[in-house]
């Protein structure tokens, strides 16, 4: 890809994200918004297993806590204001994470991704048998945050056109800060304890900390896109921490490509995209409702026939043919 | 600093892994400006030892010291901050990451904010770096690996530079090319720890020798005197 194409393709995909509303409404308005907001916990996520290595099942627990929070810290009657509500949930969040990094960090492989889990069904079961969340019911916000300032009201979370656009900025931003973050020292830093952690212990890092540092980051920036689906659906129950979730997200990364935050966002629009497909009655009649059977089994052929995600079927595509030039010069 | 200034210092040293008792006892200092030789055949305690004095094994028993403090408990980053640089054995770099990011991921002063080594005098001393600077880690080939390797240890700017078989399974010209730069690090007046197979080589740019065998320090002298004794050296490390 050319210099320009590079700089083109994500300013050409921002205008087409910000002219969208223009052009829908409904349902599909919705879809995106969630899809997004699925992107910024896709993006999270990244930064664990994509830029550090750290492969980790539990990453809904801080998406949930930050979710139930935004529910819980509101008032019952009247509007939060956006500006601490939103900062309280990702501390929320960040605190959980902290908690769980700080013990689970000291084991390796499948211990850590053992570990991961435990602690956010630990979450999950707290929320679940006990009444502080509402049980297996949940609980509704009765009033959405107000963005307010000086009791004057400027943007209206309510409106879902303007909400697209709160959470569109959002991921745009956290975009960019995840792509700032591992350009930085810091990211080169967790890019070296992914390649090798005793190497970097040896070259002066304390790695433990660097990966506490991304392990919290990243549970904060799960307990964002937490906050934005609770003020987007005003609703949260407790299987927004399953394990199923997770796993989800963890899918998403798979789909879309780990490594590289672009292939965060397509996995998350690639895994929502066919998890609506495969419901489609008009296509799939009865067996639509298996579509948990479909989407698995692209999966597993994704996994089998693109190793590198979308993101790097375009270089697959490209060495293939080569090579297939190749065959046809020799022959 | 003074010539007798110890920078890193192992007293009766004793590691284990599980029952197997590795080293049994082993002694070594490293002053400031001095190359130190560590040779020995294979599984006797070589790259144990250089492991334990990093904070990456725990010694059983026996003194680490690392700058006059206490270094048996010392994790290896700690270790590495103390001025202590380590290239293991294999090709140490980050594949993730290009050459450019490879020297500066690791850069910082070393002890008393010293800036011996910018990143152009880095590239100075190793001109392959220099051509290759966006290139990834993995499309290097193995002694330019290497080089990247010694790069990134002198970005830290060590007072010690420990290289563990820094010429293993290089090219003859490229073990040459490397020899020559240790050669000027040394004249630079780091002090070095050189494990390597070609004893020989390593007689010729050492100020000092240790010998181990079975984990315990059997010959001990100033490369010039033991390189007058090739029949025991013969005897110590021939295959």
């Amino acid at each position: 890809m050319s210099a320009r194409a590079r700089l083109a393709a994500p300013l050409v995909v921002t205008a087409a994200f910000a002219a969208f509303p223009l052009l829908v409404t409904g349902f599909y308005l919705e879809f995106t918004t969630k899809v997004m907001i699925l992107a910024i916990f896709a993006l999270s996520l990244e930064l664990l297993v994509g830029a550090t290595g750290l492969v980790s099942l539990g990453h809904a627990a801080y998406f949930g806590i930050a979710a139930y929070a935004t529910l819980l810290l509101s008032p019952q009657y009247t509007a939060a204001n956006f500006f601490w509500l939103l900062p309280a949930t990702m501390v929320c969040a960040a605190i959980y994470a902290l908690a769980v990094g700080a013990l689970s960090l000291r084991t390796k492989g499948v211990y850590f991704i053992m570990v991961t889990l435990a602690f956010a069904q630990m979450a999950y079961y707290v929320f679940h048998d006990t009444p502080l969340g509402g049980g297996t019911d949940g609980i509704y916000l009765n009033v959405k945050p107000a963005v307010a300032i000086a009791g004057w009201t400027i943007v209206d979370l309510g409106n879902p056109r303007t909400y697209y656009y709160v959470v569109f900025g959002c991921l745009v931003l956290v975009f960019a800060f995840l792509a700032i973050l591992l350009e930085s020292r810091f990211g080169r830093a967790l890019a070296g304890i992914k390649s090798n952690e005793q190497r970097m212990r040896a070259a002066g890092f304390p790695t433990f900390w660097y990966k506490l540092a991304a392990f919290t980051l990243a549970g904060a920036l799960a307990g964002l896109s937490g906050f934005l689906v609770a003020v987007k659906d005003g609703f949260v129950n407790p299987e927004m921490l399953s394990w199923h979730e997770s796993g989800a997200v963890l899918l998403m990364l798979i789909l879309g490509g780990m490594g590289r935050l672009s292939g965060a966002v397509l996995g998350a629009f690639a895994f929502a995209l066919l998890q609506l497909f495969f419901q489609w009655e008009v296509v799939f009649g009865n067996f639509a409702q298996h579509w948990q059977l479909l989407l698995g089994g692209t999966i597993i052929a994704s996994v089998a026939f693109m190793p590198q995600g979308l993101i790097g079927l375009p270089a697959q595509l490209r060495a293939w043919r080569s090579r297939r030039a190749a065959r046809a010069r020799d022959a | 600093m003074s010539i007798d200034a110890k920078l890193v210092g192992a007293r009766d040293v004793h590691v284990h892994y599980g029952e197997a008792h590795v080293l049994r006892g082993v002694s070594l200092t490293i002053r400031a400006g001095e190359a130190i030789g560590l040779l020995g055949r294979n599984g006797m305690g070589k790259s144990t030892l250089i492991r334990t004095l990093m904070g990456h094994l725990r010694a059983s028993r026996g003194r680490i010291e690392i700058r006059g403090q206490d270094g048996a408990r010392m994790r290896p980053d700690r270790v590495a901050r103390s001025g202590i640089a380590y290239v293991p054995e294999g090709r140490a770099i980050f594949g993730n990451l290009s050459v450019r990011e490879n020297l500066m991921v690791a850069a910082r002063p070393g002890t008393g904010g010293r800036d011996d080594w910018p990143l152009p005098r880095i590239l100075d001393t190793f001109p392959r770096l220099g051509e290759r600077l966006d290139h990834g880690g993995q499309q290097l080939s193995g002694g330019e690996q290497q080089m990247l390797a010694i790069g990134r240890a002198l970005s830290t700017n060590p007072d010690v530079l420990i290289l563990d078989e820094a010429t293993e399974g290089l090219a003859p010209r490229i073990v040459q090319e490397i020899w020559r730069i240790i050669g000027t690090i040394r004249a630079t007046g780091i002090a070095s720890l050189i494990v390597d197979r070609n004893f020989r080589t390593v007689l010729a740019n050492t100020d000092r020798v240790v010998v181990l065998e079975k984990g315990l320090v059997v010959l001990e002298d100033r490369s010039a005197a033991l390189a007058a004794q090739p029949v025991e050296l013969a005897r110590r490390l021939g295959v």
